[in-house]
């Protein structure tokens, strides 16, 4: 898939910031600074990226626990979400969402539910409004491999397969739901064989290749958006970090580990972007300051944020 | 005025909203124009408004919830369906969780205009799976608003409020009430949340009741009457907004209190008003607070077993005479 040098560089952009968010949001965590937990993308940010990049601004996405790359991925901003993470009246929520619960409604980001799998009916109701309203929007709806088994996933997409909802199911499967490995709870090797029960596409990519993904999902995307159905694509991806803050991740075998930071996507992408010479070395560092930089600036104003006053605690429980 | 049954007031609501409002649709299990609703709420509104506005889901709770929310934080105003208010268990996470939590845990940035309708109650022998009341677990979840009517009248007015709300609304119904009929203007009417009514006035004692258990309480009132008992009746029509204020004027003038609701006793939402009451209006009651609701049992199936858990108007009466004297 030939793509145009502006896309693929902002597709690096966008990979970069989330590597270096979750980074800082880390380093933020270590100086007590963002109260609860945090479940990071880094690792996983070819799949993010590489979905997002095949949607328009109001075309949805629906999120999990692990969204920070959901986020910005789908354009909400860096101190914004930064905020949120440390529960500071400025961030998307005004401080009552917190890590696992960011949104951004004005950039079709629906929100983040920490409730494994719940995003998933609620992705497809997206594609049922898009479908009943007429629109040629898409949505898509983001979780892990942890989430297939739970029974939202078997209600929410056979609603969408049946009702041929605009929706693109996106199955990070990063091998462990928290320290469960994937073959200790299903017998199947690709979640995306679960496609076939459903009577739609079920596509496995390397979730660490941004490119394999924006092609699987460009397909995918294009299929929604012509009103031909929900597709399922699987990622296979690994997280760097464990599954929250406190999770030292010892059971995961160091080799695997060891294997899959060598696959990392942020690296492998930037080789790639350099042998095709869309890149040069001095490029690579100038886009890595800026972001660098951007992020910075963001965690700046996340830090420097007021906190919410704690009545406020009280407001928007109803509208 | 006209008489028509709770049943066709339910409808003639959905109807009328779904003309005033394109994005008002309606989904669940047999809604469609092939079974027209469980107990026939959605009768002909298939056939008016086509298959994609009055959608049959496959039986799926938690999606039909799931999907529900997704169409009413993206536009859309969906009224959902759930053929029984036991099965609100297959979608509890989407209601408790998702719908409820969805504007909060966003902080505002979305409203979430979903109606879950579904009928509760025994009474008609089918057992433990279709007929308990579910009220007080609903009552416990911040940001659901629930609405209960006991007439044709209440139930077309807080139905087309429900509709017209921007916040989630558990709608719940009675499967005794939906034959009833009663009094229902021709014009466009609405009923606000939050305002009790006054079903019968009286001066002795105060008997607050939701539901079927409303029209158990009159009929016990038109007894005790007989005895020179003047019982007041109170609806509060909705328990969130509750509106404490009429219930505890009530007590006020009456100085006494029994509550009649077809829930378990236990933690039910006969505990939440009685303790309302002793906190806003202890010093104006002259007798202790009563309370008749089920027994902590599933509903049993065999008639006499189950007519033995169900409020009745015998027990009502038994609990005004405990506390007047």
């Amino acid at each position: 898939m030939n793509l145009e040098k502006e896309k693929l560089l902002e597709m690096y952009r966008k990979m970069l910031e989330i590597r270096h968010f979750e980074e800082k949001a880390f380093e933020l965590y270590g100086q007590n600074l963002v109260p609860g937990t945090l479940h990071l993308y880094a690792g996983q940010e070819a799949v993010a990226v590489g979905v997002c990049a095949n949607l328009r601004k109001d075309d949805y996405i629906t999120s999990t626990h692990r969204g920070h790359g959901h986020c910005i991925a789908k354009g909400a901003q860096l101190d914004r979400i930064m905020a949120e993470i440390l529960g500071k009246k400025t961030g998307y929520c005004k401080g009552k969402g917190g890590s696992m619960h960011i949104a951004d409604f004005s950039v079709g980001m629906l929100g983040a539910t920490a409730v494994v799998g719940a995003g998933i009916p609620i992705a497809s109701g997206a594609g049922l409004s898009i479908k009943l309203r007429g629109t040629d929007q898409v949505v898509a709806c983001f979780f892990g491999e942890g989430a297939s088994n739970q029974g939202t996933f078997h209600e929410g997409i056979n609603m969408a397969a049946i009702w041929t909802l605009p929706v693109v199911f996106v199955c990070e499967n990063n091998l462990y739901a928290m320290g469960t490995r994937q073959t200790n709870v299903m017998l199947i090797e690709n979640v995306a064989e679960r496609a076939v029960a459903y009577g739609i596409p079920g596509v496995t990519v390397d979730g660490n290749d941004v490119l394999a993904v924006y092609e699987a999902a460009h397909e995918a995307v294009k299929r929604a958006r012509e009103s031909r159905g929900p597709t399922l694509i699987e990622c296979k991806t690994y997280r760097h970090k464990g599954h929250s803050r406190f999770d030292p991740a010892t059971y995961r075998p160091k080799e695997e580990v060891e294997e899959w930071l060598k696959k990392d996507s942020v690296q492998r992408f930037k080789a790639k972007l350099l042998e095709m010479k869309i890149l040069t070395e001095t490029e690579v560092d100038k886009i890595e300051q800026d972001v660098i930089a951007a992020v910075e600036k963001a965690a700046k104003f996340a830090i420097d944020s007021p906190c919410p006053a704690p009545e406020e605690a009280l407001e928007d429980v109803c509208a | 005025m006209r008489q028509i049954t709770y049943r066709d007031a339910l409808r003639e609501a959905l109807r009328e909203e779904m003309l005033r409002d394109k994005t008002v649709f309606v989904l669940g299990e047999d809604v469609g124009r092939y079974w027209q609703g469980a107990f026939k709420v959605t009768k002909g509104l298939a056939e008016e408004f086509g298959d994609e506005r009055v959608r049959d889901t496959p039986i799926s709770e938690s999606a039909i919830v799931g999907v529900a929310a997704g169409a009413a934080i993206t536009g859309m105003k969906p009224i959902a369906e759930i053929m029984f208010g036991d099965l609100s268990a297959l979608a509890m996470d989407q209601i408790a969780n998702q719908v409820a939590k969805l504007r909060y845990m966003f902080g505002g940035q979305t409203r979430v205009p979903v109606v879950i309708r579904m009928p509760f109650g025994a009474g008609v022998n089918i057992a433990a799976h279709h007929s308990q009341s579910l009220e007080a677990w609903f009552m416990h979840v911040p940001g659901l608003k629930i609405a209960l009517p006991s007439t044709p009248y209440d139930a077309k007015g807080l139905l087309k409020t429900a509709i017209r709300d921007g916040d989630p609304v558990m709608f719940f119904e009675h499967k005794l009430l939906y034959p009833l009929e009663g009094p229902v203007p021709e014009e466009e009417y609405t009923i606000p949340f939050g305002v009790a009514d006054v079903k019968r006035e009286g001066e002795d004692v105060t008997v607050v009741a939701t539901l079927y258990m409303v029209h158990k309480a009159l009929a016990a009132a038109k007894m005790l009457s007989k005895e020179g008992i003047d019982v007041e009746v109170i609806d509060p029509r909705t328990l969130a907004p509750l509106d404490k204020q009429s219930i505890v004027n009530s007590v006020k003038n009456t100085g006494r209190i029994v509550i009649v609701t077809e829930d378990c006793k236990t933690a039910g939402v006969s505990a939440e008003i009685a303790a309302i009451v002793a906190e806003e209006s202890l010093d104006y009651l002259d007798a202790p607070i009563k309370r008749v609701a089920e027994p902590d049992t599933p509903i049993p199936f065999s008639p006499p077993l189950e007519q033995f858990v169900i409020p009745n108007e015998k027990s009502i009466i038994k609990a005004v005479k405990e506390i007047v004297y």
